[in-house]
């Protein structure tokens, strides 16, 4: 069961890279500073560097959210399951959600079904997942914002063509902490859950730190997903939101980068998503006559909004099933349940696919990502 | 138990413009002082002629290419001393139970 357990959450891990590798790299590779490839191999490796570096979010999440002595293997495997599938439903339509969202809402919603509302500690979720939540993104347009007008101010005298060269150096560097920021936060958050999973069996004493071991495997699993690439949000974000140029990609970059690594520094578990977002619409804010595509920017917030309920109820009626089959058997049979979703959400991203080819194309309305009220109704 | 850690929340706000909007300024002005000198690319005399758009980073003077590497380096050393920090407050000595 436990085994089952772990895996899952790998698999979780893996989809949280795949779907957040645009968080780091889209501006970059937006503003063609690193070309795709390149672009998620050095990801990939930072955000293993990255999961190394801190371990107060995942302390937060394995202590920090749902009454440890409440929950059982079966509700982290249901609320893992929730995640999973809130994060491929997103990915399918391209939409930047937060995979934090996806598995906190996962665990707590699965929590709630199992223990009822007692076993939720709202006051973490509160303080320490929901306003992040809501603050983040504003910060860091805030600092974006700052920075893009500093960086067009200070370097105004010089050729648009000599500008846009040397920020395109600075942007591998600030692009390059981003994922190693990607690592400190997002990283953690799966090493949380498995934490929480070992102490729920007892294997290791409550408000305890992760192991080693479970250390190297997330790290190992969020940098291939990453590496692999989640081009369809690379491209909303990228090009959806706003038109970048390479001073205000390494300002949004800064600033997320700022950002998560001091929150994760104080255990806030917070969305990089959010944050990259935020940021991005920071450096359009900042620079005169850049425009910012509001109804992209909405359409994204309306999936924020949704993705820690929705998940919250994926997560329950993943523990209803697993419940009602009882035991380990329960647990498998959400398992090939959620196996079989995620092949059919594979299938259908084969029909307008987006990959390092075609990330970049003019942006032309919503298109390859369909219209948001199906995500609203998945 | 309050709601919101204001504490976190300036400190976060604070080094958060530090770190991610003066850090970049700093990066932003190497690149002008790299920039000063007899073969500055300056954007009167580029687009005046229609003539290409220079890219040339480096202007000449002495002056200006150490200030340059002097930001280059403030930046670097900024950055590897707070990715320090972070390690050290990231890593606790586990809770005794």
């Amino acid at each position: 069961m436990l085994v089952l357990v772990v895996i899952t959450a790998l698999a979780f891990d893996f989809t949280n890279g795949f779907h957040d590798t645009g968080n780091a790299m889209a501006t970059s590779i937006a503003t063609k500073a690193l070309g795709p490839r390149v672009a998620v191999a050095i990801s990939g490796v930072l955000n293993f560097v990255g999961a190394f570096l801190s371990l107060a979010v995942a302390a937060t999440i394995a202590n920090g959210l749902v009454d440890t002595g409440k929950v059982t293997l079966t509700v982290v495997a249901a609320g893992l399951a929730g995640g999973i599938i809130w994060n491929l439903v997103t990915w399918l339509f391209g939409i930047p959600s937060s995979s934090s969202h996806a598995l906190i809402g996962g665990v707590i919603g699965s929590t709630f079904a199992a223990a009822g509302g007692s076993a939720v500690l709202w006051h973490g979720l509160v303080s320490k997942v929901v306003l992040p939540a809501v603050l983040s993104p504003i910060i860091a347009a805030l600092v974006a914002a700052s920075g893009t007008w500093l960086l067009y101010r200070i370097t105004r005298s010089l050729t648009s063509a000599a500008r846009s060269h040397g920020f395109r150096i600075g942007q591998i560097g600030s692009a390059c902490l981003v994922s190693l920021a990607h690592g400190t936060n997002d990283a953690q958050k799966t090493m949380g859950v498995i934490t929480l999973a070992l102490i729920v069996n007892g294997t290791v004493a409550e408000g305890s730190n992760a192991p080693i071991w479970v250390i190297v495997c997330c790290a190992l699993a969020i940098s291939i997903g990453t590496y692999l690439g989640g081009w369809r949000v690379i491209r909303t974000l990228g090009k959806g939101l706003v038109e970048i140029e390479s001073p205000q990609g390494m300002a949004a970059e800064s600033a997320s980068a700022a950002v998560i690594l001091l929150s994760s520094s104080f255990g806030y578990s917070l969305s990089t998503t959010h944050v990259a977002t935020g940021s991005i619409i920071g450096t359009g804010l900042g620079k005169r006559g850049a425009e910012v595509r509001w109804n992209v920017a909405g359409r994204m917030a309306t999936a924020w909004v949704f993705t820690l309920p929705s998940a919250a109820l994926v997560g329950a009626g993943a523990f209803g099933i697993a419940h009602g089959v009882g035991g380990t058997v329960g647990v498998v049979v959400d398992l090939i349940l959620l196996a079989a979703l995620s092949a059919v959400i594979y299938w259908r991203s084969r029909g307008s696919k987006v990959d390092h080819n075609n990330v970049n194309a003019e942006w032309t309305g919503g298109a390859p990502t369909p219209e948001p009220a199906e995500t609203a109704a998945a | 138990m309050s709601w919101i850690n204001l504490t976190a929340l300036w400190k976060i706000v604070v080094f958060g413009l530090i770190a991610g909007a003066g850090l970049p300024a700093l990066f932003a002005g190497g690149l002008y002082s790299l920039s000063l000198g007899p073969h500055r690319a300056r954007a009167a005399t580029a687009g005046a002629d229609g003539g290409t758009d220079s890219d040339v980073l480096i202007g000449g003077s002495v002056i200006g290419i150490a200030i340059a590497v002097l930001c280059f380096l403030i930046v670097l050393a900024a950055i590897g001393w707070s990715i320090y920090e972070i390690y050290q407050i990231g890593h606790p000595a586990p809770a005794k139970k």
